[in-house]
């Protein structure tokens, strides 16, 4: 082996296929015409100044979120070629190689959850939390940045396996023994294990922050029972990442240890047993269920009650409910291996912990569907992806409780229904929710609102498609088709499968609509401008700040009296009230140090990968010094002074007394609301 | 607005009758809802079952979706508007205790079912089961008759109406032993042993397969299950009795070698105690097991 390129040669390069060719090529001519479109706009020093060194959580939030939107399109084209491959492969080979299939369906799961779900989910709480509980920050703005950045690397490592090299073939869970060094001698596995490694330690580091800024960074008042339901979500969320992660951690690294210097944890022989890893990895992969879905849900209940227009119905039992699910995601793990042979009482054990979720599940449901229960709903895209979830997602609970029960499981296991129900809960469930939140809260990060229609039109597209996607998915369960298969000779599989290709393709114009919404809002956005902070009449303090807010969010930290803090303001008339005084804020400088930190850690994983191991004792050193660095700096915040808040928030006002009237007084079903008055 | 919503509902509801429709394609045919044997009919069962008794609150959930959309669609001014009901103790009671209710009920099938439908309990303690022992090979099954004294690749043959105890054991990677028209799957494990018992009550001709993803091969990993009467399954074995080739270490080291596609090969004679040494070659520290199941990078 080369000392300086490791494993690297230029056979890793992929020109031995056209497939992979081409996704090398799309890959890189996707960076260079980013690259292109900055420097035509000349924006490298406030992509670079402004954004990639900044400390501001709101930024970090909304780059979060565009890493998972580029993660979306690389996980949705894996989708379509996998259901475009499964439509044609009946009794011929189709177009992709089974070693290409399941590099494909590899990196679909992992791209889906790891690249694509927790930035998104990151990067909505980042965006909407500290403003939620009226904060100026959160916790650790450093260590959140880092998480940034280091989710990022994980995601470059995902999208570099691509250009050089292979990507995993161990499906998303890389399970052993599969994925140990003697059937996957290749680079794909460890690409997968650094991805998912270097990542979770962001995600780790994410829990820790979000975690203590909500139990330290309150605003006055805001006492834990007066939080926006949102606000609970992540608190039991960031909970289950701190406990969840170093279970992934730990697995991986392990796995680690047996490919790179031949251990033997989870070897067939050798005194090694796979089953730990299968434990171990559910330790952590069914809680992450739960920590992608429960912000979903604490989207889900900020947007019905908005857009009902009334309270949320039922918070204590909400709050109780996310819980309940918190505390008994732990309980649940072995479910994900029934047929593993473990005994009656272990399998029913489980089987029955499991069902057991679906009580605070359902209590959710029917909350959410009494708040609507004598509201006044104004039907804005938001909202229909919440009524969309409420619909479809009760079928996913439904077949969710059905693989729980161990002999159904047996037979439904590793099958096409098992594929179905997980991506029942994961699409309306956790996307639409995602997407309700981007759609719900884009004006609070940019200043304007997104086109309704061309969101609307996504809906109806996503929602149509998932049930043409996933139906027949459930069906071929009936009908025995195991996941992960690249071609067949059961020519009854053959119709559902064209059907659900059909169904991605309608995902597809669903995520075409997306891109059109993005598009026409950002030229129409003088039309669509939010003036006031509030664009829907909301609820919680979020919408108190202007929009975009200020760097500082609350220019005098609000006093909560009460839960929908907000609207119990504006119902007080002191929403809009203009503070006597001023004071300095203090707030973090921008710092490249964060991105430094991110960018070795890519170097390392990439080094790792190939075993270059100078380079990646070189990473690891740079790293500890950055960090020294950083830690020896005791400069690391600026003042803003009285009179510099003053301006900014005098600009506010003016642009207030411009905005006499309820950006929500047009639309049809306006229930009617006190006019924000903008005091002198 | 009205109109909209009406040629919206009216683009789902056909959405939903094409799925439907589609759904209709083999379903009632498929080997989980017209299965061949009674494990697999129990579990079936039980699956139907809790649907039925789940539709207890989805039911409930859509007809309150769809009727809470309607009524209190923003610009129906008649219907009535509280916008500051949050809680009401009946519905508290209501929304708690139905799914509690529910799931008591499930959890008690799920207890019982789960020891009853135990892959590893024997379905009649009274009768001695054939014994047939299953081996994952990369990609492909070997199934063992230690009593017949006779091994076959890719096929299994049973007689009707007697239990049959499935020894299972991989000699590569993680394998899953799925039989969708006569029961569950179990894993296979290198080292490890598991067990699954099966019978098949109707004669006829289905097929079972690995459904754990095993690398290259195993899309065609698959292999026929044969159901026939005593007489049906007496003239098989004596059909593989008289096959030439004998499976003794040399042949089984031959075979365990990743291939595809491998026809049906019927061996008329095991070597002794062959499925019990290839556990127990996995608990020795012997380095020289590497090389005989490692695979080479697959090309494209």
């Amino acid at each position: 082996m080369d000392i300086i390129f490791g494993r690297l040669t230029i056979e890793s390069l992929p020109f031995y296929s056209a497939i992979a060719a081409s996704g090398a090529a799309i890959t890189v001519l996707g960076a260079l015409s980013v690259a292109g479109v900055i420097t035509y706009f000349g924006a490298w020093r406030l992509v670079l100044f402004d954004w990639v060194s900044s400390l501001d959580h709101k930024k970090i939030g909304i780059m979060y979120i565009m890493v998972a939107l580029v993660m979306l399109m690389r996980g949705f084209i894996d989708a379509a070629m996998m259901r475009s491959q499964q439509a044609i492969a009946f009794n011929n080979d189709g177009y992709l190689p089974p070693s290409h299939f399941d590099q494909i369906f590899s990196s679909h799961g992992t791209i889906m959850i790891f690249f694509m779900a927790m930035p998104f989910l990151s990067g909505l709480i980042n965006l909407v939390m500290p403003q939620q509980i009226g904060s100026r920050d959160v916790a650790f703005p450093f260590m959140n940045s880092i998480s940034l950045w280091l989710t990022t690397a994980g995601a470059g490592l995902v999208l570099i396996s691509l250009v050089i090299g292979k990507f995993s073939t161990a499906g998303w869970t890389g399970y052993p023994p599969y994925s140990e060094s003697q059937f996957t001698p290749g680079v794909g596995v460890d690409y997968w294990l650094w991805a998912v490694l270097i990542s979770g330690i962001g995600s780790t580091m994410t829990g820790i922050n979000f975690l203590v800024t909500i139990i330290k960074c309150r605003a006055p008042g805001m006492y834990l029972l007066r939080m926006p339901l949102f606000t609970w979500t992540v608190f039991v969320t960031s909970i289950l990442m701190i406990f969840a992660f170093p279970a992934l951690t730990v697995a991986c690294g392990m796995l680690v240890l047996d490919r790179t210097l031949g251990f033997h944890f989870f070897t067939n022989a050798m005194g090694g047993n796979m089953m730990n890893y299968i434990n171990l990895f559910w330790l952590w992969g069914h809680p992450e269920v739960y920590i992608l879905i429960l912000p979903a849900f604490g989207v889900f209940s900020e947007v019905v009650a908005v857009f009902s227009q009334k309270r949320l119905f039922g918070y204590i039992s909400l709050v109780l409910a996310t819980m309940a699910i918190g505390l008994l995601s732990f309980t649940v793990w072995l479910h994900h291996f029934f047929t593993m042979g473990s005994s009656a009482r272990v399998n029913s054990f489980f089987g029955t912990m499991t069902t057991i979720i679906a009580v605070p599940t359902g209590v959710k449901v029917f909350d959410w569907l009494f708040t609507i229960f004598r509201g006044r709903i104004i039907f804005k895209a938001p909202m229909l992806f919440t009524l969309g979830f409420l619909v479809t997602f009760t079928i996913g609970g439904l077949s969710g409780v059905l693989l729980a029960m161990p002999p159904v499981d047996y037979l439904m296991h590793n099958t096409t229904f098992l594929i179905a129900h997980f991506h029942n809960v994961i699409i309306p469930g956790v996307l639409f929710g995602y997407l309700a939140g981007y759609m719900f809260w884009f004006p609070k990060a940019f200043g304007f609102k997104l086109n309704d229609k061309w969101g609307a039109w996504s809906f109806w597209c996503w929602i149509i498609g998932f049930y043409l996607a996933f139906m027949p998915l459930y069906v071929l369960g009936f009908l025995g088709m195991p996941r992960r298969m690249e071609h067949y000779e059961i020519a009854a599989w053959q119709p559902h499968l064209i059907v659900a290709a059909i169904g991605a393709f309608i995902i597809f114009l669903g995520i075409v609509c997306l891109a059109v919404q993005l598009v026409v809002s950002i030229r129409d956005r003088e039309q669509l401008l939010d003036l006031t902070g509030d664009p829907w009449n909301g609820r919680s303090l979020e919408w108190g700040t202007s929009s975009p807010a200020a760097p500082y969010n609350f220019a005098v930290l609000p006093q909560v009296q009460s839960v929908d803090a907000w609207w119990d303001m504006k119902q007080r008339g002191v929403a809009y009230q203009r503070p006597d005084h001023y004071e300095d804020i203090t707030l973090p400088k921008n710092t490249f140090i964060s991105a430094f930190i991110g960018g070795a850690g890519f170097v390392f994983g990439f080094a790792m990968i190939w075993y270059m191991w100078w380079l990646a004792i070189l990473c690891l050193a740079s790293i500890a010094g950055a960090i020294i660095i950083r830690a020896s700096d005791d400069d690391s915040d600026y003042t803003m002074s009285a009179d510099e808040v003053k301006a900014i928030e005098d600009a506010r006002f003016a642009q207030l007394a411009k905005a006499p009237k309820n950006e929500m007084e047009d639309e049809p079903g306006f229930a009617g609301q006190p006019v924000p008055e903008a005091s002198t | 607005m009205r109109q909209t919503l009406a040629y919206r509902f009216k683009g789902i509801a056909s959405a939903i009758a094409a799925a439907l429709v589609c759904a209709g394609c083999g379903f009632l045919t498929s080997p989980v809802v017209d299965p061949n044997g009674p494990i697999a009919l129990t579990e079936r069962d039980l699956l139907f079952k809790a649907v039925a008794i789940m539709m207890i609150v989805i039911i409930p959930v859509w007809v309150m979706a769809a009727l809470f959309m309607w009524r209190y669609r923003g610009t129906n001014r008649g219907a009535r508007y509280t916008p500051n009901l949050a809680y009401y103790w009946p519905v508290e009671i209501l929304v708690w205790g139905v799914p509690a209710a529910i799931i008591v009920w499930l959890g008690l099938h799920l207890w019982h079912n789960t020891y009853k439908l135990d892959p590893y309990s024997a379905i009649d303690p009274s009768v001695e089961p054939l014994k047939v022992e299953a081996v994952a090979q990369d990609w492909k099954w070997l199934f063992i008759y230690p009593e017949q004294n006779i091994a076959v690749v890719n096929e299994l043959v049973l007689p009707v109406n007697t239990p049959v105890s499935i020894q299972i054991t991989s000699d590569t990677v993680m394998n899953s032993l799925l039989i969708p028209a006569l029961a569950g799957q179990i894993y296979a494990m290198a080292g490890m042993r598991t067990e699954l018992h099966v019978l098949a009550d109707k004669p006829g001709h289905f097929w079972g397969r690995n459904a754990q993803y095993s690398g290259t091969g195993f899309a065609d990993q698959q292999f026929e299950v044969i159901a026939g009467t005593k007489e049906d399954f007496d003239a098989w074995v004596d059909k593989a009795k008289g096959s030439g080739d004998t499976l003794d270490a040399a042949t089984y080291e031959k075979l365990a070698k990743p291939s595809q596609k491998v026809p049906v090969t019927y061996y008329s004679g095991v070597a002794p105690n062959l499925f019990d040494g290839i556990i127990a070659k996995y608990a020795r520290n012997d380095a020289e097991l590497r090389p005989s199941t490692a695979r080479a990078e697959p090309a494209e």
